[in-house]
């Protein structure tokens, strides 16, 4: 419908016409701005995420380097890890040989940013048990974005201070997000005693969603301790 | 309004231009690294743990 003019006042149609720009101006001014906060969310929040691995690894290394008091199989006694400290470096070699993620203890929003987090409480790389870490899909560097690619018998390799932990991909699952017993010392056994040592994966699914959750399973497959 | 501010930039049109990507550019910088760190938590497409 052409705005009627003809039996109108010059100035009225001006000020509808200029009105209209308007709108038409912060629709656009919007819809730009939305498009650049989903750009901040899959791009620039990585950013934060690439400064602050560095310092976990030069924690881990210093870690590393200084185990503590040794024994013959290994350090006698480790040192407590504290919320928000290194635990170890992740490394999945079915995802590329630079695939290096420094695992941080906690599962706060704010411990995630930084990197993969370990539940407080599970079991430590190793441990009978279930070493649980999550991840992001999509934002802060999406360190596992692409989990759904692992395959059964794809190693997950844990470098711990005291050894390296590499574990064999069991199974994957996707669950509901109240879903608990995933994380259980048997995985999906809440009941159960663990003779085993776990680890699990979880990060969000479907991607960009928080509907679900994707899980990944592995069992414990051989453990070199390191030379120090 | 964007033919507003065009009309307020001084000079000629390649300087209105460089001063338009200017401004852009200070708009941008502002939401990327001020107001959308803000935002983020709110949004929480990207939620990784299982809790009851």
């Amino acid at each position: 419908m052409a705005i009627p003019h003809g039996g109108w006042p010059r100035a009225y149609a001006d000020e509808v016409r200029a009105t209209l720009r308007a709108a038409g101006d912060l629709c656009i001014t919007a819809g730009l701005v939305l498009l650049l906060f989903c750009a901040y969310l899959l791009w620039g929040t990585g950013a934060y995420t690439d400064r602050e691995q560095p310092l976990l690894e030069q924690e881990l290394a210093r870690e590393q380097a200084d185990p503590g008091p040794q024994g013959d199989d290994g350090p006698k006694r480790l040192k407590k890890i504290k919320l928000g400290q290194a635990v170890a470096l992740l490394r999945i070699p079915r995802l590329g040989n630079d695939y290096k993620y420094a695992v941080i203890e906690g599962v706060t929003t704010e411990h995630l940013r930084k990197g993969p987090g370990h539940y407080p409480g599970t079991a430590m790389p190793g441990q009978k048990g279930n070493f649980v870490v999550s991840g992001h899909r999509t934002t802060y560097g999406a360190p596992f974005n692409e989990i759904d690619e692992l395959k059964k018998g794809d190693e997950i390799v844990v470098d711990a201070r005291e050894a390296r932990y590499t574990y064999r991909v069991t199974y994957h699952e996707v669950v509901l997000p109240t879903d608990l017993d995933v994380i259980a010392p048997v995985p999906g056994k809440p009941d159960r005693k663990p003779s085993k040592a776990f680890i699990t994966l979880t990060t969000c699914h479907p991607e960009y969603s928080a509907a679900q959750r994707y899980i990944v399973h592995g069992v414990l497959d051989r453990v070199e301790l390191r030379k120090v | 309004m964007y033919g507003w501010i065009w009309r307020r930039l001084p000079g000629p049109k390649p300087a209105k231009a460089l001063m338009a990507a200017v401004l852009a550019g200070i708009v941008v910088a502002v939401l990327w690294y001020r107001v959308f760190p803000l935002l983020e938590p709110l949004v929480t497409l990207d939620e990784v743990t299982v809790t009851q």
